[in-house]
This record gives C-alpha cells, sequence and structure tokens, in this order.
C-alpha cells in the first residue's frame, strides 16, 4: 500500500532556512542544502522549499541553491513562494523541482492553475492555501496570512482541483506556531472534498500530533511540519518508527 | 558512457544528477551517432504516451532505439518511457509503442478500488518477481517514488516487480537486455540510486 508521507518544510530567505511562529519573527536555522541532505539521508519522503525572498537577486540565488539541492537529494522536491506565471514554473522545474506549488499567484489567476496543469501536468501543479476561522467559516487568507480574501476555503479548494491542481497544501493559520496539533476538523473537510492528495500542515509539536492526523483522517496522504524538524524536536526516523508501531504505512 | 534520449519530452535534470552522482559518465543527446557510441541507453518520459511516441518517431530516434535494443545493448525507459517499450497503450485513444517488450499499458481507473486516488503518487513498495542484475542491491519491500495514471499489463514474460495499489500494479520490468521502471529511481532515494548504479554495472 501506499505510504504515508512525512514533509520537512524549508522556508528560505537569503539563501538560509528560517522558520517563523504564526509567519512572523523569523529564526535563521541552517543551510538549506545541508539540511535537504539530513532530511533525505533521515526518512523524509519529499523536501518543500519555500522562497520567501521579494528581490529580484534573491530570487536568482534561491534558484542556485534549488540547483545545488537537487543534485545532491534524490527525492521528491517541492518549490513554493513566488509563483505568479508559467514561466516561475519553468524557471523551478528546470532547477530540480518536481511540484510547483501555488498560492497567491492562484489566488490573483486560478487560470494560472489551468495552464500549468495542461503544460506540465496536473502532478506538477500544488495549490497550497492559508485558512482561518473567521465567525466560525473557513477563511482563505493571503500575503502570508495577513489578508482576508474573502473566499470561502473549501469551495476555493474544490475549485483549484477542478482547473487542475493535482495536490493541496492545507495550512491552518489558527494552528500554525502553537504546537498543539494538527487542524483535524478542517482537514477532514478538505479530505471529504477532494479526491486528490492532501498534506496537512500548520500545528504539529510532537510525534503524537502525526499519529492523531493519521489515524484520525486515514484519507489523509501526509503531514507537514519546519521547527519541530529543524530544532530537533522530532527525529523523522522516531517518528516513522512511531508511525509503524501503530499500524500506520510508513517508508522506513 | 550512457546516453539519456533527449526527445523534448520532460525534464532531464534529476535523472542527469542522479547518474553523475553515482559516478556515471552521461550524456543527454539526440544525436544518432551519440547514442550508437553510447554503452547504454536511458528513455525517459514525462506526460501523455500519444505525444511521446510521435515525438520519437518525428525524430526518427524509435529507430535507433529499437536497433539498438536489438544489437544487445543495454536499455532502460523509465515512467512513460517504460511504457513505450510495449507494443500498445490505450492512453487517449490507441497508439502503438517501440513493440521491445510484450504487453500493453491501460489505465487504472476502472481497475483499481474507485476511492483510492488518481494519479498513484507516492512511495510504495517492491514485490520483487525473479532475480534481475538492475535489482542486485535491493530487497524485497524497499520502497519507490511513483506518479502514474497507466500501467503495464499482460507483461508476464517481462514482469520484475510489481507494487500494491488496491491491485498488484507493474512496477518494473526485465527482458533479456532491456528494461524498465514505472517509478522515479532519480526520485526514490537511496534504493533509486542503488537500481542506477546496478544499471551502469550491467
Amino acid at each position: 500500500m501506499i505510504t504515508k508521507r512525512i514533509i520537512p518544510c524549508l522556508d528560505v530567505k537569503n539563501g538560509r532556512v528560517v522558520k517563523g511562529t504564526n509567519f512572523q519573527g523569523l529564526n535563521d536555522v541552517s543551510s538549506p542544502i545541508e539540511l535537504a541532505k539530513y532530511y533525505s539521508d533521515n526518512g523524509a519522503d519529499e523536501l518543500v522549499f519555500y522562497d520567501i525572498t521579494a528581490s529580484f537577486e534573491e530570487r536568482k540565488l534561491f534558484t542556485d541553491i534549488l540547483c545545488e539541492v537537487a543534485k545532491n537529494v534524490f527525492i521528491p522536491l517541492t518549490v513554493g513562494g513566488g509563483i505568479n506565471t508559467v514561466d516561475d514554473f519553468d524557471r523551478v522545474l528546470k532547477c530540480g523541482a518536481d511540484k510547483v506549488s501555488v498560492n497567491s499567484g492562484a489566488i490573483k489567476n486560478p487560470n494560472l492553475i489551468k495552464e500549468a496543469a495542461q503544460k506540465y501536468g496536473n502532478q506538477c501543479v500544488v495549490i497550497s492555501a492559508d485558512i482561518k476561522r473567521v465567525d466560525g467559516q473557513f477563511m482563505v487568507f493571503a500575503k502570508g496570512g495577513r489578508e482576508n480574501t474573502g473566499m470561502e476555503a473549501i469551495s476555493w479548494i474544490k475549485k483549484c482541483v477542478a482547473l487542475g491542481a493535482g495536490e493541496v497544501v492545507v495550512n491552518s493559520i489558527d494552528t500554525d506556531g502553537v504546537k498543539g496539533g494538527f487542524d483535524i476538523e478542517l482537514l477532514k473537510l478538505v479530505c471529504e472534498a477532494v479526491n486528490v492528495p492532501v498534506i496537512a500542515s500548520g500545528g504539529a509539536g510532537n510525534i503524537q500530533h502525526f499519529v492523531d492526523l493519521f489515524k484520525e483522517i486515514p484519507t489523509i496522504d501526509a503531514g507537514l511540519a519546519a521547527s519541530i524538524f529543524h530544532f530537533g524536536e522530532v527525529k523523522i526516523s522516531d517518528l516513522k518508527q512511531e508511525l509503524k508501531n501503530n499500524n500506520i504505512t510508513v517508508r522506513l | 558512457m550512457i546516453a539519456i534520449i533527449d526527445y523534448g519530452v520532460g525534464n532531464l535534470f534529476s535523472l542527469t544528477s542522479s547518474f553523475k552522482y553515482v559516478g556515471a559518465d552521461v550524456v543527454v543527446t539526440s544525436s544518432i551517432d551519440e547514442i550508437k557510441k553510447a554503452d547504454k541507453i536511458i528513455l525517459p518520459g514525462v506526460g501523455a504516451f500519444g505525444d511521446a511516441i510521435k515525438k520519437l518517431k518525428d525524430t526518427g530516434l524509435d529507430k535507433i532505439v529499437i536497433e539498438e535494443a536489438k544489437n544487445g545493448k543495454p536499455l532502460m525507459g523509465i515512467c512513460l518511457g517504460m511504457q513505450l517499450l510495449f507494443e500498445k497503450s490505450y492512453e487517449y485513444g490507441v497508439h502503438d509503442g517501440l513493440g521491445l517488450l510484450k504487453g500493453s499499458v491501460v489505465p487504472m481507473e476502472n481497475y483499481i478500488d474507485k476511492d483510492l486516488k488518481i494519479p498513484h503518487i507516492g512511495w510504495n513498495a517492491l514485490s520483487i518477481k525473479k532475480e534481475s542484475p538492475l535489482f542486485k542491491y535491493l530487497k524485497n519491500g524497499d520502497c519507490v517514488y511513483f506518479v502514474h495514471s497507466y500501467f503495464a499489463k499482460n507483461c508476464d514474460e517481462s514482469l520484475l516487480a510489481t507494487t500494491e495499489y488496491g491491485k498488484e500494479l507493474t512496477a518494473a520490468v526485465a527482458y533479456k537486455n532491456i528494461y524498465g521502471c514505472q517509478f522515479h529511481p532519480e526520485k526514490s532515494g537511496e534504493v533509486g540510486l542503488k537500481i542506477l548504479k546496478a544499471f551502469c554495472e550491467l
């Protein structure tokens, strides 16, 4: 049977990996290349790189680093951040990315999903959505979680999948950085709504949170986290062993 | 020298990098001379079967691949490249393949359980069916990375390994000097690199 995936996420700025709490207050953690290799050697099933830079020069540095990672790490790589055009897809795919994740770029222009899916295939296009509860409703936020788009989250995700997104990353702003567990309520709704792989993001604080995620939502495909891996609070090998002990299929 | 055939289908960055990583001498090429000079051939591919076989035929590379394979040169198809080795594909119509292996390529849809997601994306375990030099460093149950919606059927003669996704699906094939992986060895971590290393040592 297909295994559940564990995915460390690396936010990259100025060529370094950073991770904040609730998307603010970034700390320099480590070198993307060293971290990527370390994770690959220790059982990560996939890596996500978010380019959180803005300037042209920094973007060039990001793609240089991505190429360097792809020359040394042979597991699937997903790239997100600053993806607004099909040319942006092209830029990162040429550097060895396998999948490209779009967020604000798709909010601005949903057709980007369709164009990219037609050119590179659905499996290449990942929709990443930052979601927060507002008056009891799940809403999509833009600009790194600062701006309410006014769009309801589940209908937005369904629309993206209909346009050709082959995978969904659900970032819960409410649980992100709190380390109190994944947003099971939200993730269940997304898994019921779409028939493409769903990746849970935001809230993992310990190994048990991943066990709970896969036990409570058997159809979810992957769990993503950053700081708990970067700071060594959770070792991926320990995490996967514990998942296996709980009869959850993983790659060991 | 290993020739990775470039016929305008897909991104060859990771494939090239992974062969270099295991110490292989590789060239990405569409030159008939270079393919003839090479000791081994890799036929890559992503996307749709119909487009890919058309591009191979338009460039005349189909003939050279068939000729070199029939002369005994080791050839490995990867992902769609593996599917191209078969006689036929039923992906959006019916298309003739290279016919180097017996069997055909069919959709997973209406074959596997309805609640399973298509494409089959992710890490899945190999069930190895016979001995092959390609898998000399592998053990049964090793996991590799798949991304596909179609699979090869009726290929008992070449079947090397299957993977379980609702049903048993063809994961790898080997027949004489012709090999194929439905999964991506260049994205399958240590296990994938072991397969590439074994291919280099054929």
